[in-house]
Order: C-alpha cells, then structure tokens, then sequence
C-alpha cells in the first residue's frame, strides 16, 4: 500500500461526499414537482409525454397502484428486449450481420437488464446488434435506473409524509427523473467521455492491419452514449466483453476515475434526498456514514490484500502486490477501489478480473453483494435496501430506549418488520440455495474454471451478483448454459423484484402512519451511535448468513493458499 | 405532607427462586412440552421439532448401531433442555400470578345474595351466581357484595382489603364519584341497596384472576412483531443451514444430521424466544405489585410510549386540600373581624377548605369554635348554583363563595354573564361598586399568587377575601423534571383560573396546564395532542371522566371512581393514588427495554456460535479453518457440545433479568441507548466467547466428549 494509493482513496471519498449535498438538494427539487434551472427547456417535454400518454400528473397512487404501475412498465421492457434480441438478424442498425440471440440467453439477457443486473452471458461486440445495444440494453439502462431511484424515492416519501394514502405517481416520477436527471447528466458525461477518446459511431467495425500484417476487426460502436448511463445507473452491462477494462471503454486514468465517481453520485445524493425529504439532513448524512465505514473497511481490506499480494506469487519470485487480471494502465490501487465500488454499488462494471484477486481480495466484492448491496448501491435500490436493514436495526435495539421503536418519526410495527423481513430473507434463500443446488449438479460444476473453493467462489459469486442485481461476474464461471441461463434469471427476477413490493408496502403502510414529533426520550438516529449499531445489525444479520458459506469459499482458498495450495 | 418517594417494588431474586413457585414451575414445564401450547412460540416449537426429530433418529441408530452415540445423545439432551428451560421461563413468570390469584379466589366464596324485588326493603335471599346485570340488591353490614355494582342509595363503609390489600374501610354512596362497588368486598356498617352491573365470571375480580394468571393474554402489537422478527430469522438460519450439506458434499465431505442440528439450534434466537413471554407476564405482574390493575398489555406497552401525561392538579401536583392561609379585610375591617365572620361561616362547613379557616382563626386570631346549636344558627349549605355557604344566626347572616358568586350576592343581580361565568373578569370593572372593585383587587392578587380567594360577607356587606392555598406535594417537581428527561410533557389539568393555575403549574414545574377544565376541554386535548401524533395518559375518576378516559392511550381509573369510570379506563389503580401514572409510564418502559435488550443479546451471541461451531464442522475436510477456532477449543466434539449447553443454559441464567426487567434509568434516549447497548450488545458478543471456553474447559475435564 502508498500514500499516493491512499490519496485517491480519500479524494475520491470527498468529492462523493462533496457532490452528495447538491446532487440530493437538485434531485429533491426534482421529485417535489419544483422548478429547477432546466425546467424552461425541459417542462414543455415532460408535459407533452403526459399529455400524449394521458397521464394526469396532480394525481398519485397507492402504493400497490404505484408497484403495478411499475411491474407492467417492465413487463413492456422485458417484451421489447426479448422480442429485439430474437428479431436482431432482420432488423436494421446491424453492420456486423449478428445472428438472433437463443430463446434462453435472451430470456437471461431481458430479465438482467430490466432488472438493473446487467449480468452479460453474452460477449457484447459478438453478439448484440447496434440497434440491440441501443433500443434494447440502453433504453432498460435509462429505465431501469431510473425505476430504481423513484422507487427509493417512494419509500422515502413514506417516510416524510403523514397520513396519507398515497406516495406518488410512478409515471411523473419517471418521468421526471428520466428528463431532469439521468439525461442531462448523461449528455455531459458522454461528450467527456467521447473527448477521452471513447468511440460513438453507427459505422462498422473497424478492419485493421496490424504490424505484423495480420488483419484484425476492431469493435467501435455507439459506446460513450452506452457507458454513460451504465455507470451513473448502475447497471454495469458493458459495450464490449471486457467492460471497463476494454480500452474503448475506459480510455485514460481519468475516465476511470470519473466512472466511479459516477457509480456512486447518484446513490449517494440519494441519502441527501432522503435527509431533505424528512426534514432533517443529519438523518441523510447517518446514512452515508454507515455506507461510508463499511465502504472504507471493505477498501481498505481489498486494497491491503491485493498489494500484499500472494505468498505463493512471492515464492516465484514476484515481488510487489498481485497484478494477475489487472489492466496495468490502472494497477492495484484502481482497480481494488474499483472493484469495491462497483460491488458496493450493484454497478458491476468491471475494470479488473475479480476472479484474479487474492481470495481476501475478491471476498470483499463477495460481501458487499451478500449485504444486499446498501453500501451505496444501486441508485435507488441502495437506498431502499439500506432503509430496510435500518428498519430491522431501529426495531431490534430501539426497544431498548423504552419505546416502540420510531425512525424519523415513524413508529415501526408489525406491518414494516414482517416486510422487513421478507425482503431481507430473499438474499440467503437465493444466493445460497441456487449455490447449493448449483455445487452437486454436475451441469452445474461443469461451467466452473476451477476446482475446490474457487470454483466454489465462481457459483456462489454468480448467483450473489444476479440476486443483488450486480451484474458483475467473478469470471471464470461459464454462465451460458440453460441451467445458469434459467437459474440466474429466477434470482435476478426474485433479488430485484420480491425485494421492491415489500419495500413499497413498508412506503405504504409509514406513508399512513402519523408522525411523531421527536423528544429527549426518541431514539437519536443522527449519531455515531446510531451509525455504529446499523453496521453492527447489518455485519451480524446480513453477513453472518452468509458465513459458513464463505469459510468454504474464499476463507479456506486465502488460508490453504498461505500453506501453499492453489486452485 | 405526604412525600412522593419513587416506590421501589422490584423483586428481589430470594423472590424468584421461592420453591413454592420454582417447584410446580418445573412441573409446568414439562406440561407446556404440548405441540398445542409450543406452537405459540415459533422460536421455541421449531427447537421441540428439531429435538424429537433427532430423538427418533437418534432411537433408529441406537437399534441399528450408528457412531457418535454418546455425542448425538448429549446433544439431543441439551436440546431438550433448552426447551425445557424455556418453558420453566414462563411458568415461574406464571406463577407468582397463580399464588395471587389463589389469594382472590378465596374472597369469590358463594355469597347469598338479598335480591329485592321493590322501591321497599323485602328481598329474598338467592345465590349470587344468579344475579343478572340490572338486578337490585340489599347489602347491609357484615355483608359481602355479592356481584360488582353501582350503589343507588344509602352510604356505607366498605372493605376493600380483598381487592386492594388495604385493610382501612372505604366509603360507599350513592351519587358522586364513590358509587362504584366491587363484589366479594364486604360491607361493615350501614345499609346500601347495589344495581348489579357486572354479571358472575365477569365481575371486577373475575377479570383480575384471569389478568394476573395470565389466562387470557394476548400478544401485545410490539410482541407480535418481535414474533415476526424472530421468526424471519428463524428461517434465513434455516436456509443458511440446509445449504451446508451440499457445500459440504462439493468440498468432498459430509456432515452428519447432529451436528447441523446443533448449528441451526444455536444461531436461531432460541434465547430471547424462550424468554419473550416471561418479560411481558413479568411486566404485568410487576403493574400488579404497584396494585395496577392493567386490562390489557396493549396498555402496559402504550405506557412505556406515552407522551403527554395530564395530570388532575388536585390530589396528584398538591396535596387534595387546599388551606386557608391568611384572611385580607377591605379597607375599614380589621382582619380580627373577618376572621370572626369566616369562621362563623365555616364552623358547620365540613370541607377540609372550611375546616381549614376554622383551624386558621383558631391558630392565629385564638377564635374559639362556638356552638351552632347554642347560637340558633341555621347552615347554609353549598350548592352548585349559590356556590357559597354560610350561616343564619340571630338576624344575622354570614356567606362565603367565590367571589364572582359573592359580588353578585351582595350586588343584588348583577348580570346573568357573571353568574355563569368563570372568572369574575368577566364582569365589567364599571359595574362595581368601590368596594367591590377593592374585593377584586384583593382576589386577584391571590390569584396570581397560586391561592384561591374566597369572599366573606356579612349581612350584605363584604368584608374581604380568605385566602386559599393549593400545597404542591414534597418531590413533585423533581418527578416532573425526571418525566421531562423521559421525554414526556406534562399537563396540568385543574378548573381554577388560569391565573392560579399559572402559579400553581410555575411552582411545581409542569410544561404546561389547561384551567378551568371543562370535560370537554379535557377530550379536546386530548384530542389535539393525538392528532400531533402523540400518545396522551392520564387519570381520572368521576363518571364526566370517562369519555377523556377512554379516548386516552392509556386511562388509568381510580379504583375509588365510578363504574363509568373503570369502565373506560384500561387500567385501575387499586390504590387510587394518581401519582402512580409516573410509576406505571415506568413499567411500560422497562418492558419494551428488556424485551429488547434480551433480543439484542440473543443475536449478538451468534458471532461466538459460529465461531465455535464452524471451524469443527469443515474440520474434516478443510483443515486450515481451524485458525477460525479463536477460543482454542479442545475438539470438534466438544466445540459443539460446548456451543449447545451454553446456548441452553444462557435461558436459565437470564431469567431472573427476564422477570426482573432492565433498570430503567431517567436519562434521556441517547444515553440510555449507549449504556444498554454496551452492556447488551457488546456484552452479546463477548460473553458467549467466555461462556463457551468456560464449558469446553470442563467438558473436556469430565470426558464428555
């Protein structure tokens, strides 16, 4: 480990940290309905879609109104990419001539992308059409990211609002964050990114002649536009095979910075959002202090064991940190807060093969998914996930203050621990029952890369990556197999939607709750100690699920590695 | 002065371990091992599943032969016990309740009841299980009221020793706020003819039986979603544990059905759910002790979240007297003068405000109590339309009263907005003779300073003002400013001016009052705070009570009160002490704090379990986990075994806290949150590191495994 690796550590914590408070004041703006700087260009567009879609913007929904409204938005989204995908060969925006997807792959495909997951049992650039990559995939990135901030947003309301019926209107807050947020950003950002030399072109591929004369076809294509949105959405779904480690992808050490910069600004404003929603900004930045210890300690980890590197790398005389799978053009330091990043958040853009960490290394993006991805997260999801988790904390040890446990003045009950629960109990039943079904299969260990833990690491990686609609993989792993292509849909559908209509039902029922003045004898959720216990609720309930699991995988790997065994 | 002390009615632990409760509690136990009964407790119905399932195989390898009997056999006995020590959790809870409601069945002997039949005094003499709600009964002295009951004529004195523990006889009148009578009290003097109100089985003390045996108890809102916490951990252990087989069997070994048993068992909050209904039955009864009667525990929790408490400022803030404390003539009279006219006013006025101006002339001004008969004197009583009394004597005639009600006497009519008026403010200064205006003058200054003024005239001509003092209770103000740090605001409630109110609320610290209360006003704030979306306690005993009683969260009725009251109320305070609300709000919160204290404890305990049981699990297969066995435990074996006994005897060794309650301190959220997670949370994590080394030491001494 450096200083200079440290350095960028802690500026990219502070401009995060920096961005958060006027990100989460412009995006509160946005969803109260309030004027921003954009609305004279923006306004006459968003009324015109309401008007041609005969939506009635003043009126809001039920919280069951407002999730049927969203499952059949992504039933259309699911039939656009599926029919896109199977139809590509005859349809245009198709220079490379890419034959149709198979049925099981494009059933994989639709449901990781309308999902937010972006898991890539495809190669982008041999597989996908122009016209797939930007109806079908691009679209969903918008969609998809932008259905999980107004969900968080949903809840969030539940929060701040009381006695009422109603959360909002999902259509408007669609809407709205589609036009006022995701696009204008996204337009900047690809025009810095096509300035670092990102391609943006409908043209063909490229045929080249090498310097030994051999011929060889470059993939170009509308990239920027696409990467764009896969990082400020979390999505994560690359252009090319190689994601983020794809030179054309991710040109210069400034534009991987300023892609994990955009992983995370959303998710973390959203804390803002939330603190500005209830009227208290302090209960935002608890938030993000929780996220950020858990966030830090999982870099600090990764970054340790990565420059560490390997006793058996040592024996062989390689000295310095572990560079196996790592683009040189970033080496440890990038590419450990990378991975952290993108785990953290369910991004899943990879700039660095995570199969290639040290096994300490690579389990640290292993939990940050097996948390369900709070430490940031997914933008919205994040959010929603980290409030849940919050829920069960405020009710486990806020009985201990003499109260019914109240969080920003919402007395939490029956109704919101049982959702609480069903939410949080999907993570273990698909994570670690697909692996266990997975690991005795032999259809299942035949896709591994490797024997004994790793390969163990492989399954468990990708069934944890799809549930908490990460979309990274471990490598390795084939996953375009009908088992893994059926298996990994049911956890990507389970992990992001059996997870929301809880969620919303918690905005429901706190959206109908009155709301409690605070007092000397109200929990305080604003301090250190109210951050220390939700890390504490979220390493013990959340983690230590998963742990006979990991002492299988990457904990018996790391300790047999340091005895000198591979695998 | 009667001194608030904070009662301190904690159960010493000599208490909990009475054989008299332990040993039918142990038979208990074993009873409450009935699936019909267990299925109440999910935690715990899952861990008797899991043990009789291992008991059968268990049973299937003994006849067969299988491996590790003595291990599995050892197991399989803890599990039992874990069970079993839950079970014996609630029933010694139980059974302080069961010895109580002994006591209160004995008072439910077959009474005779006399059944009257007419406006007469004839009756016969029927069972008093036949009596129906409606029926008239005569009670006379020696008597026992046969069934619960509102008097409608007569007075007499009662003993409520049986019901209140108080062996000091109570009155009993028609009218008023002390009709209400309670069936199995016995009547020692006089007469009073009863309309039954309750029928048998559902009578005041039927309910308490019920209540303090636990029979009817429901789970409280905060219990069931607890349940639901517990029951959703429950099963994500289960996934955690069904998965490992396989992972096992990937990794080229097995791991036998005991030892996934042990695991499950030991991170499943089997700590907690054992205890979970001990705490609520414990919190009950603790109310008991204070001679709370609570009708539900819905209300015993709500009085942990209350707010907002209103408090009557009679008999609660000060003591239930006001005093006479200084007699201010007009100009023109001597104080001598007016002492001897209020005196002669009051000498046949029984209230303790009338017999304090008797005791005050006396003290100070050595007036002689004087003989009514002698003086031909004829007594004015009090009404509520005169609002003032006095005395005829000899063509004279002395009155006191309020003193709008006394300036309107001595004015001859003045207007009719005064008279129904509160405040003599009402009136218009103009209006007002010199002299009156001088009274007023006098009145309000009283006013202002706490006291109430009372206006004394003689023969039409007032002569000035007694002033009337509220004595705020010793330690009042240290309560009031102990509930502030609790975080709840309370409320004055009194039907003096706002003025004497003011002084009154100053001197005893209050946050705030509401003067001259009408029931309305009460239901109104009631009303108000809840829209804030506050919970609102207070007491209350006379039947215009009863509406804010029952709009409260939690209404507290005076066992004193009327039927109404008691009725609307969802507690009653045996003692008919208000003060106890403060005591009451404490309960409540210690049974929410130690419900979730034990909760918090119970999952952190995991992180040793896992520690202990994981690394001996994979042991076979994966020999480098051993560095994850950081307590250095002998063997695989014992490591389980150690894990399991611990996770058992943990439920014995928390159940005198679990009926005791977490101290409850008055320091405010934050730091009270601190302390207990301290001790509780990390003490979770901690303590089973120790515990579990602590068993495997002597586990391994005693070849157990």
């Amino acid at each position: 480990m450096t200083v200079i690796g440290w350095f960028q550590i802690i500026l990219y914590c502070a401009i995060v940290v920096a961005l958060t408070k006027p990100l989460g004041w412009y995006m509160t703006r946005v969803f109260n309905g309030e004027r921003t700087f954009l609305s004279p260009v923006l306004r006459p567009i968003e009324a015109g879609i309401y008007w041609m879609s005969g939506v009635d913007e003043k009126r809001e929904q039920h919280w069951l109104t407002y999730t049927v409204a969203m499952l059949l938005f992504h039933v259309g989204g699911f039939l656009i990419i599926y029919g896109v995908m199977r139809l590509q060969a005859m349809l245009p925006f198709n220079p490379a001539d890419q034959s149709a997807v198979a049925p099981d792959l494009s059933f994989n495909t639709a449901v990781s992308f309308i999902t937010n997951t972006n898991w890539q049992n495809y190669g982008g650039e041999s597989t996908l059409s122009y016209l797939t990559q930007m109806v079908g995939l691009t679209h969903q990135n918008f969609l998809s990211a932008a259905t999980g901030i107004v969900l968080a947003v949903a809840l969030i309301r539940g929060f701040a609002r009381a006695s009422m019926r109603t959360v909002g209107n999902f259509w408007v807050d669609v809407t709205r964050c589609t036009l006022y947020v995701l696009l204008p950003i996204c337009i900047v950002y690809t025009l810095f990114l096509v300035w670092q030399g990102m391609p943006q072109t409908l043209g063909p591929y490229i045929e080249a002649t090498t310097l030994e004369g051999a011929k060889q076809t470059i993939a170009v294509g509308p990239v920027a536009s696409q990467v764009a949105i896969k990082m400020l959405g979390t999505n994560g779904g690359g252009f090319f095979n190689a994601n983020a480690a794809h030179p054309f992808e991710n040109p210069t050490a400034l534009s991987n910075f300023v892609q994990m910069l955009s992983i995370f600004v959303l998710g973390a404003a959203l804390t803002n959002v939330f603190g500005r929603m209830v009227g208290n900004q302090r209960q935002g930045w608890a938030i993000l202090a929780v996220m950020g210890v858990l966030f830090v300690a999982g870099v600090g980890v990764c970054y340790w064991a990565e420059a560490n590197g390997t006793s058996t790398m040592h024996a062989l005389g390689l000295t310095g940190g572990n560079m196996e799978g790592k683009e040189v053009r970033f080496g440890i330091v990038a590419s450990s807060l990378f991975a952290v990043v993108t785990t953290a958040a369910s991004c899943g853009a990879v700039n660095a093969m995570h199969d290639s960490f040290t096994a300490l290394g690579g389990m640290i993006p292993l939990i940050n998914i097996e948390l369900g991805e709070i430490i940031v997260g997914g933008v919205g999801a994040g959010m929603y996930g980290m409030l849940l988790f919050v829920i069960l904390a405020i009710f486990v040890a806020g009985l201990m203050v003499g109260r019914t446990p109240e969080y920003v003045g919402k007395k939490i009950e029956a109704r919101e621990v049982k959702m609480a629960m069903l939410a949080i109990l999907i993570l273990p039943l698909m994570i670690l029952g697909w692996s266990a079904v997975a690991v005795v299969l032999p259809t299942g260990v035949a896709s591994m890369a490797n024997a004994g833990p790793h390969g163990f690491s492989e399954v468990l990686y990708a069934y944890s990556s799809q549930t908490g609609n990460n979309g990274s993989a471990f490598a390795g792993l084939t996953g375009n197999t009908l088992f893994y292509n059926l298996t990994g849909a049911s956890a990507m559908f389970v992990g992001r939607f059996l997870m929301i209509v809880p969620a919303m039902a918690i905005a429901g029922s706190l959206a109908a709750k009155k709301s409690i003045p605070p007092s000397m004898g109200t929990f305080p959720t604003t301090g250190g100690l109210f951050v220390g216990l939700v890390v504490g609720v979220i390493l013990i309930m959340g983690g230590l699920t998963f742990f006979p699991a990991l002492a299988l995988g990457p904990i018996v790997e790391q300790l047999a590695m340091n005895a000198g065994n591979v695998f | 002065m009667e001194p608030v002390s904070k009662p301190n009615k904690r159960m010493p632990v000599s208490a909990m371990l009475d054989p008299k409760i332990v040993l039918p509690a142990i038979g208990a136990a074993f009873t409450k091992l009935d699936p019909r009964s267990m299925i109440k407790n999910p935690v715990m119905f899952v861990v008797e599943i899991v043990a009789a399932l291992t008991t059968v195989i268990f049973v299937r390898d003994l006849v067969t032969g299988g491996e590790n009997l003595a291990f599995t056999f050892q197991i399989i006995l803890w599990l039992w016990f874990t069970v079993l020590f839950a079970n014996l959790a609630e029933a010694v809870a139980e059974g302080r309740g069961k010895a109580q409601a002994e006591t209160l069945r004995k008072t439910r002997t077959e009474s005779q009841a006399k059944l009257l039949s007419g406006a007469g005094r004839d009756y016969k003499l029927v069972p008093g299980t036949s009596l129906k709600v409606g029926d008239l009964v005569l009670v006379e002295a020696g008597d026992t009221i046969p069934s619960d009951g509102e008097v409608i004529e007569g007075v007499a004195s009662v003993n409520e020793a049986a019901i209140t523990g108080e062996s000091a006889p109570v009155i009993r009148e028609s009218g008023g706020d002390r009709s209400a009578v309670t069936g199995g009290t016995q009547v020692l003097s006089d007469w009073i003819r009863v309309r039954i109100t309750a029928a048998q089985g559902s009578t005041f003390i039927d309910r308490m039986i019920k209540l303090v045996e636990g029979a009817e108890r429901q789970k409280t809102p905060n219990e069931i979603a607890l349940n639901i916490l517990l029951a959703g951990l429950t099963i994500i252990f289960v996934f955690a544990t069904v998965t490992i087989p396989s992972y096992a069997a990937y990794a080229g070994g097995s791991i036998s059905v005991i030892v996934l048993v042990a695991l499950f068992v030991t991170l499943i909050p089997t700590t907690i759910g054992a205890l979970l209904s001990a705490i609520g039955i414990a919190g009950m009864d603790r109310l008991v002790r204070f001679n709370v009667l609570a009708m539900s525990g819905r209300a015993v929790e709500a009085a942990g979240d209350v707010d907002t408490l209103l408090l009557d400022k009679t008999g609660t803030i000060t003591l239930g007297n006001r005093q006479a404390t200084a007699f201010r003539p007009v100009r023109g009279v001597t104080e001598q003068e007016l002492a001897d006219a209020a005196q002669l006013a009051s000498l046949a006025d029984e209230t303790p405000e009338g017999r304090s101006i008797v005791v005050l002339a006396k003290e100070k001004y050595g007036i002689r109590g004087r003989d009514m008969a002698e003086l031909g004197a004829t007594f004015i009583p009090f009404t509520a339309q005169t609002r003032m009394s006095g005395v005829d004597a000899g063509g004279s005639s002395v009155r006191k009263g309020a003193v709008d009600a006394m300036l309107n006497y001595v004015g001859g009519g003045a207007p009719t907005a005064v008279a129904s008026g509160n405040t003599a403010r009402a009136m218009q200064p103009a209006a007002l003779s010199e002299l009156g205006r001088e009274i007023q003058a006098i009145a309000d200054d009283v006013s202002k300073s706490g006291g109430t003024p009372l206006a004394v005239a003689r023969d039409g001509k007032l002569l000035g003002i007694v002033q009337l003092k509220d004595i705020v209770k010793g330690g009042i103000r240290e309560r009031f400013a102990e509930l502030r740090r609790m975080g709840i605001r309370t409320i004055m409630i009194t039907g003096d001016n706002p003025m004497t109110a003011a002084a009154i609320a100053a001197e005893a610290g209050v946050d705030d009052f509401l003067a001259q209360a009408t029931p309305e006003d009460k239901l109104k704030l009631i009303r108000d705070e809840q829209a804030k979306g506050k919970l609102v306690a207070m007491c209350g005993d006379g039947t215009n009570d009863a509406p804010a009683l029952a709009q409260a969260d939690v209404g507290v009725a005076m066992n004193t009160g009327t039927q109404a009251a008691r009725e609307a109320g969802n507690m009653v305070d045996l003692d008919s002490n208000p003060t106890k609300l403060i005591e009451v709000v404490e309960i409540g919160k210690q049974l929410l704090m130690t419900r979730g204290a034990l909760t918090t404890f119970s999952i952190a305990n995991d992180v040793a379990k896992y520690f202990a049981i994981i690394p001996a699990m994979f042991l076979a297969f994966y020999p480098q986990l051993n560095v994850l066995n950081v307590m250095n435990l002998s063997s695989p074996q014992s490591a389980i075994l150690s894990a399991s006994i611990f996770n058992a005897l943990v439920i014995i060794a928390l159940i005198p806290l679990a009926l005791k309650g977490v101290a409850y301190r008055a320091v405010g959220a934050g730091a009270l949150l601190r302390r207990n997670l301290l001790i509780y949370g990390l003490g979770g994590i901690l303590i089973p590191f120790i515990g579990i080394k602590a068993i495997d030491l002597v586990v391994t001494a005693l070849h157990l495994a």
